[in-house]
């Protein structure tokens, strides 16, 4: 630490400190919401003793079964939707000779990363209010896709469009020149070597789709009560560790995906 | 030597390359027209910029010429696409695809190509053979080294047995044994296959030793197509004579000539006889070239045909080099090659002669 050669920021004084309060900040919150799930008692404050009584009542409940079909419905739709329309976007954007409207379609695409997402929710509920008034169109849960599917593009997109900018042409070129046609050339060189970023790109639209709420909560019919939407409710009630429980098994999905999906990036990328 | 030397493979007529437009426009190529023999070893030489690697590209079609035709044995390609053009390339990256294993990569034209399996196999086999790699077919690119990289690119290329093969600097990325190595490996490949190569390098020892005919480019145009032998002893111009190897140059004035030889007067006085090309009409002042080894050191003064002071010498270990600051105030470098006895000693310092004949003096056009 003395040593006036190293000049790594860990060795900065202060540097442990606020690293140790950020982790807190970030992580203790979550522990105690966590820690709390595993509590036997019926009050998410007060500690009565260690057991799984909650995620018992949590599994059985018939509204968690609902809202979670729901969520996958929707989340899973949404992620393949939206990437399918971010790997078209990107390749349209970085395999095309530069035009005068590319700086401009990256904004439209990347807008929805900017606007309030309570504008956007106002919009998209609007939006769907009126096409149901005036054209008598309802599509019921399909409403839900839609809306989830259109924020999704833009977090699709940026891992996908990094790593086809990070790809070498001349790998394409070299297809080429081996006689396989534009089309052979994206099934066999391209997207083999895309799917690293597709796959990070699904995994984020995945997450962000999964845990929606604003636009979620203002979208929603009913019967359409998501995750994210359950867990409002219950809370507004007398809150019991149940609620833990859920958020936990929320957590560790979460987790689980992200995990896998980086595991696969980490692997194809090598 | 070519089997048959009249049948071209690639002629190039009147093709040109513009990037850019308006005022920023640049000619990568202007009006270059060029012929290439069927089994001919042809390399593109010239510094970076000079338009060899534009060449290259129209050629293999992933560049369009702006003007000009490119025709493989008679057939305008200039408009096909690349995967409709029976020329394969090797890539100064060699683009081997890192998916895929070795066997894979080399296997991948001919399955563009709609081989039946049982043929792929059988033609992966035998290139791996042919480039020494047999023993890592199954390994991905990412796992073997940059020499055998080069050599699963080369195999690739080859695989599809194209009617041209091009090849892009593939050696500027090997070090200087692998280099050496892999030149002389090229020469049996392309004897061995009897494919055309289209070599491109701005190394000028490269397209000595490799080549069956060389063309020098400079600023989008072609200089000078020859042998080896014509581009090195009798260069077109002084941009040839100065790009490959080395050459002493003395400025003078023309006093009289006949029948190929010129004499001219040199600032210190002495006159010196040269040659010239036989499309040039060397007149006032010029500059006469002379390579370093086709000069000579006397100490007798008096039989030099110019004169001057040696004042440093080298040793290169193979040879040594004299610098002779002549009077006229030119710097001179004469070569030796170095023998066992080690014959040829001057003093730093001595008066010197040095002796060349007309055949080995040449005035160029500047």
């Amino acid at each position: 630490m003395a040593d006036p050669r190293n000049v790594d920021i860990k060795d900065q004084p202060g540097f442990r400190t606020i690293a140790i309060i950020c982790v807190a900040v970030l992580y203790v919150p979550i522990l105690i919401l966590m820690i709390f799930s595993f509590n036997t008692g019926s009050l998410v404050t007060h500690w009565e003793g260690v057991g799984l009584t909650w995620y018992g009542t949590a599994l059985l409940n018939e509204e968690f079964h609902n809202a979670a079909e729901n969520t996958l419905i929707i989340s899973v739709s949404a992620t393949i939707v939206s990437t399918i329309c971010a790997t078209l976007a990107a390749i349209g954007m970085t395999r095309v000779k530069p035009w005068r409207g590319l700086p401009a379609a990256f904004m439209v695409i990347n807008l929805p990363l900017m606007v309030p997402e309570i504008i956007t929710a106002v919009a998209t509920l609007s939006f769907f209010a009126l096409i149901a008034g005036v054209f008598g169109l309802n599509f019921g849960i399909g409403n839900l896709i839609l809306a989830h599917t259109v924020f999704c593009i833009p977090f699709a997109y940026m891992p996908i469009r990094a790593r086809l900018e990070d790809m070498d042409l001349t790998l394409e070129s070299a297809a080429a020149d081996l006689y396989a046609t534009p089309w052979h050339t994206f099934r066999r060189i391209t997207l083999p070597l895309l799917i690293p970023g597709i796959m990070s790109g699904a995994a984020l639209a995945f997450i962000v789709s999964f845990d929606d709420f604003t636009i979620t909560q203002l979208v929603a019919g009913p019967g359409q009560t998501t995750l994210p939407l359950y867990i409002w409710n219950q809370i507004r009630r007398p809150m019991t560790p149940e609620i833990n429980a859920i958020s936990t098994i929320l957590l560790l999905v979460s987790i689980l995906f992200v995990s896998v999906s980086f595991l696969i990036a980490r692997r194809r990328a090598k | 030597m070519p089997d048959k030397p009249d049948r071209n493979a690639i002629e190039v007529v009147n093709v040109s390359k513009i990037f850019g437009s308006g005022e920023g426009q640049v000619a990568a190529l202007d009006t270059v027209s060029v012929s290439i023999r069927e089994n001919e070893f042809f390399t593109l030489l010239g510094p970076s910029g000079c338009g060899k690697t534009t060449l290259l590209r129209l050629i293999a079609g992933f560049d369009f010429p702006s003007a000009g035709e490119i025709l493989l044995y008679g057939q305008d390609i200039a408009p096909l696409p690349p995967f409709k053009r029976p020329v394969n390339t090797v890539f100064q990256s060699y683009a081997l695809f890192p998916h895929m294993t070795v066997a894979d990569n080399i296997g991948f034209g001919l399955e563009m190509l709609g081989k039946p399996k049982a043929e792929i196999t059988a033609r992966v086999a035998q290139m791996l053979k042919l480039v020494k790699m047999e023993a890592l077919s199954a390994r991905r690119t990412s796992q073997i080294s940059g020499g055998q990289q080069q050599r699963v690119a080369l195999a690739r290329a080859l695989a599809p047995q194209p009617k041209v093969l091009l090849l892009d600097e593939p050696l500027s990325a090997l070090d200087y044994k692998l280099r050496k190595e892999m030149q002389i490996e090229l020469k049996r490949l392309q004897h061995e296959t009897g494919i055309t190569f289209i070599f491109v390098t701005h190394d000028q020892e490269e397209a000595l030793t490799m080549s069956d005919r060389i063309a020098v480019m400079s600023a989008g145009k072609i200089l000078q197509v020859g042998s080896p032998r014509d581009i090195y002893d009798r260069p077109a111009e002084r941009f040839v004579a100065d790009f490959i190897g080395e050459t002493n140059f003395l400025k003078g004035t023309v006093v009289s000539k006949k029948s190929g030889v010129a004499t001219v007067k040199l600032a210190s006085g002495a006159t010196v006889a040269a040659g010239f090309p036989e499309n040039f009409d060397p007149s006032g002042a010029v500059t006469v070239v002379v390579r370093p080894e086709h000069a000579d050191l006397t100490a007798d003064v008096s039989k030099g045909t110019v004169v001057g002071t040696l004042a440093n010498v080298v040793y290169f270990g193979t040879d040594t080099h004299y610098h002779v600051k002549l009077d006229g105030g030119d710097n001179f470098i004469v070569r030796y090659q170095n023998s066992r006895s080690g014959a040829v000693t001057f003093e730093q310092g001595a008066k010197v002669g040095i002796v060349f004949e007309d055949d080995g003096a040449r005035i160029l056009k500047d």
